[in-house]
């Protein structure tokens, strides 16, 4: 017996054989003819100098880990709007509580800044850094 | 209901291929479509004439791309990691595809009924950018990896008010499957969502203005997920080259293009079964109404909202990263977070 589940697994094995045989088609009429310059990195043009795998400062962290609580919260929700109209006010109202909660959440990291942009900051020296003005 | 296949050849697995090849069938045309689309009409938006050359207008400029894209040498760069090069371009395919799993295409059409469908499309729809991500890593680039780190901004930025959306969709009409939630908003149009939704009375009017908002909200996350502008900071041409796939060449980077392709239209039929009655004519149930017409309908309404998103293509400029994590957490966000605890508390006391 065949469930709707079972389409969406024959959904994925058509998916990858679809990718694989427009693949396998170009790979017969393709040309081939790798070369060291060819093969190497493109980056307009110039040499590459240094590995993009480094220690790399993305800059959203704080922003990553809110996306992870709000995403949890929403998969909470979703059994939740189904059945909560069955359910009646109690349901309604721990659900509110619990979304009162997260939306302060929001707002306190809202307000300690770490939403905005990591942006750098460099501090651009005055004359006074170097030069004793008081005489 | 009911799907015309299983009525046709009865349930077994050749039904189950011949349900998972529609689809299939239906992307490549469109695919086709859609570029041309955007190539004419990004020409007429900029007052040229735009490809002339092959076949009449230069109509076949579609298919001599493909043609074109098939037969380029497939280069990979040597200090990039080939397995994960050589697995992204399948991953972003299959999570655009997946989602046609649960879109129907008329009353006697849909993939898979399963009651989960709004659940589905929105766990496939982030699937797209783990393979984004893989690709821009395993490429060894630095532009790749800027956008793929940029895409990752981009999605953890808009999934979330997607969601929400969704849940609001989810609140009102009960349920999660696709089919249910088009049935409820059946009859004249102004028993779609964005009109207020099937129940009648004065409650309809204070409905409306949060479901119009919800409709702005998922409109403009649908395009940060697709990375169509004015998202498209993954790949930014202009100052990342190509990002994300900068290193992609020949059947690889076509098999983006059409992920790319396939999300326009997933995110533009999810629009159209939320918010604007899916399948179901606008004249109510006695005039165009029927399973061949719902495919218009249904195919049609999304085709509007992909010509909606090559529009906006041509029209507004590139936003910054820190614009656009502006945009997603400080005014998309608490609007439909607000709006929903709305509906919900509208939906409790009706």
């Amino acid at each position: 017996m065949l469930t709707d589940f079972g389409i969406i697994l024959i959904f994925f094995i058509v998916g990858v054989l679809f990718v694989a045989a427009g693949l396998f088609v170009s790979s017969l009429i393709r040309p081939s003819h790798p070369n060291k310059i060819k093969n190497s990195t493109y980056e307009c043009g110039e040499e590459p100098i240094g590995s993009p795998w480094i220690k790399f400062n993305i800059r959203y962290y704080v922003v990553a880990l809110m996306f992870l609580l709000f995403e949890v919260e929403i998969v909470f929700l979703f059994p939740w709007t189904v059945v909560f109209k069955q359910l009646g006010w109690y349901a309604f109202s721990s659900m509110a509580v619990f979304m009162v909660i997260l939306v302060f959440g929001l707002a306190y990291v809202w307000g300690k800044g770490d939403l905005e942009w990591d942006k750098p900051k460099p501090y651009i020296p005055k004359l006074e850094d170097f030069v004793d003005m008081k005489d | 209901m009911g799907n015309f296949v299983f009525d046709l050849i009865g349930k077994n697995i050749v039904a189950a291929l011949v349900i998972c090849i529609i689809p299939l069938v239906f992307i490549l045309p469109y695919a086709l479509i859609a570029i041309l689309g955007e190539l004419k009409i990004g020409a007429w938006m900029q007052d040229r004439v735009g490809p002339m050359r092959t076949g009449w207008k230069g109509v076949l400029q579609p298919v001599a791309e493909v043609v074109k894209l098939l037969q380029k040498e497939d280069i990979t760069p040597t200090i990039a990691n080939k397995p994960l090069f050589n697995l992204a371009p399948f991953i972003v395919f299959i999570g655009a595809f997946a989602a046609f799993a649960v879109l129907p295409f008329s009353e006697k059409f849909i993939p898979s009924g399963i009651n989960l469908g709004l659940f589905f499309v929105f766990a496939v729809g982030s699937f797209a950018v783990i393979g984004i991500v893989m690709g821009g890593w395993a490429s060894n680039n630095k532009y790749s990896l800027l956008g793929a780190m940029r895409s990752v901004a981009q999605i953890i930025s808009y999934e979330l008010p997607a969601g929400m959306v969704f849940l609001s969709i989810a609140t009102i009409a009960g349920t999660l499957d696709m089919q249910t939630i088009i049935l409820n908003q059946s009859g004249p149009i102004w028993n779609w969502y964005i009109f207020g939704g099937p129940q009648g009375g004065a409650i309809k009017f204070l409905f409306i203005p949060f479901f119009v908002i919800l409709f702005i909200v998922y409109l403009i996350s649908s395009l940060a997920e697709t990375n169509r502008t004015p998202f498209d900071i993954p790949e930014g041409e202009s100052e990342i080259v190509a990002g994300y796939h900068t290193e992609y060449s020949g059947m690889k980077f076509a098999m983006f293009f059409m992920a790319e392709y396939a999300n326009m239209y997933v995110v533009s039929a999810i629009i159209v079964i939320l918010f604007l009655g899916g399948w179901s004519s606008p004249f109510g149930t006695s005039f165009m109404d029927g399973p061949i017409w719902g495919i218009f309908w249904m195919v049609g309404k999304a085709f509007f909202f992909v010509f909606v998103q090559i529009w906006l293509r041509w029209t507004l400029p590139r936003l910054r990263v820190d614009q656009l994590m502006y945009l997603g957490w400080k005014v998309l966000l608490p609007l439909s977070i607000a709006c929903f605890m709305a509906i919900a508390f509208l939906a409790m006391i009706n």
